[in-house]
């Protein structure tokens, strides 16, 4: 954002907020000079018809993102971890919910 | 709105390019995905075809919701009432906005905003072309929601399970806020066609000089469209153009009916055996003729388009700089 050739405004990544109490989720991204113009224009493009109630925006370029490569190494390993869920344990029926 | 363009080159007579036949395994891993019905996401590896595919098919859809703005958009200032002015401004600006949500969908696969935009504006790249077409009565405004969205929606709702996530995404917003486009227009023609037989006639003439260029949008027919093999395979399209065609005409020939206008097809019939409505020829040579730019609109509408972006880079600088400034302040205060 400091060379003084860009052009093109940068890219960011916009996440909304449906209701209060709910987590903030990614729902696209727009081009804008600084952060208060991406507010600005996240609250037009992405919250015409009270989809949100909060916006975060987050420079693109600010992102570390996982390696699609990585993906068997990152979360294979979980799959034969089983015992992780509470349905691995075998509990009588006496007891009832737990 | 919706782009025709789906079998429409850009530069016609460009192939796309041979897709290499020594499959690699990252390739065998991506034609798994799609023969599993799984989403592709933007890091991940895709043929190169695929890729030029979708930067081409969503681009133009892009070019066609930001152009589909000026016909419409034409009305606002001359729209009969406050209420329908408010509906019109809401509208147009949706088609801004699904613009937007499409051009970042592309934006995902390595092209840039202004690469496209170029695109646009030296006519290298193609919009709708029903939007080269005048809207030359209010009653236009209506049969655009009615008919040009209604047959943007049959497109649009098969998109909404493309393979390409960010694509797909992108439509199943778009697909939310189609419907009350469609709907504005249809009861706009409603309120109309119970006011003077003046008004009655602005609605058929509308619906005679729009019903053929509606069918068109689909694209030209199955025999006569060798990327949309392709496109299927890839599931970037679901459902044929002939199929998609037929199924508006079904579902709009009753909804004609409750208006009462007369679609301007002598041969529209329904075809018992089929259980589908039959329907006459759709005039291609005129199709491919507005495509190539020859359309009564054509370079009004890219004019238009190309002074607005021009009238507006001041804007886009005075912001750019503004920031510069803000930022070696923030700087200088720090330092």
């Amino acid at each position: 954002m400091n060379t003084p050739a860009l052009k093109e405004w940068p890219l960011w990544e916009v996440f909304v907020r449906s209701k209060q109490g709910l987590e903030h989720k990614h729902c696209g991204s727009l081009h804008a000079a600084d952060a208060a113009q991406a507010l600005h224009m996240a609250r037009d493009v992405y919250t015409r018809r009270q989809e949100g109630v909060s916006i975060w925006v987050v420079p693109s370029a600010a992102i570390t993102a996982s390696n699609p490569d990585d993906k068997g190494e990152l979360f294979d390993p979980a799959a034969d971890k089983i015992y992780r869920h509470p349905t691995f344990y075998e509990i009588p029926e006496e007891v009832g919910h737990m | 709105m919706y782009t025709q363009a789906m079998d429409i080159p850009d530069e016609p007579g460009k192939k796309l390019a041979s897709v290499s036949t020594t499959v690699s395994d990252q390739e065998a891993a991506f034609e798994a995905r799609i023969d599993a019905d799984g989403r592709i996401e933007p890091q991940d590896w895709m043929p190169e075809a695929y890729r030029k595919t979708l930067v081409r098919q969503i681009s133009q859809h892009a070019h066609s919701e930001i152009v589909g703005m000026l016909p419409e958009g034409n009305w606002i200032s001359r729209a009969p009432s406050l209420k329908r002015k408010a509906i019109l401004i809401a509208k147009v600006q949706d088609e801004g906005g699904h613009g937007l949500y499409l051009y970042s969908a592309a934006e995902t696969l390595g092209t840039s905003r202004d690469q496209m935009l170029e695109g646009l504006h030296s006519g290298k790249a193609k919009y709708s072309s029903i939007f080269n077409y005048p809207t030359l009565n209010w009653a236009d405004v209506g049969v655009i929601g009615w008919l040009v969205d209604g047959a943007a929606i049959m497109n649009q709702i098969p998109l909404c399970r493309c393979s390409y996530g960010p694509y797909s995404r992108a439509m199943i917003r778009v697909c939310k806020e189609e419907s009350f486009h469609q709907r504005q227009g249809y009861e706009a023609l409603l309120v109309m066609m119970q006011g003077t037989e003046a008004q009655k006639a602005m609605v058929q003439d509308a619906v005679n000089r729009l019903w053929w260029k509606c069918l068109a949008m689909f694209g030209p027919p199955d025999s006569d469209s060798p990327h949309s093999a392709q496109g299927m395979r890839w599931g970037i399209k679901r459902i044929s153009n002939d199929e998609l065609r037929q199924k508006f005409i079904d579902a709009t020939v009753p909804q004609a009916k409750v208006l009462g206008v007369t679609l301007p097809d002598p041969d529209l019939k329904w075809n018992e055996e089929r259980q589908h409505h039959d329907y006459g020829q759709i005039d291609w040579q005129e199709f491919w003729n507005t495509v190539e730019g020859n359309g009564p609109c054509n370079k009004e509408r890219l004019a238009t388009r190309v002074k607005a972006h021009n009238d507006g880079q001041w804007v886009r600088d005075a912001a750019l700089a503004y920031t510069r400034k803000q930022q070696q302040r923030a700087q200088k205060e720090a330092a």
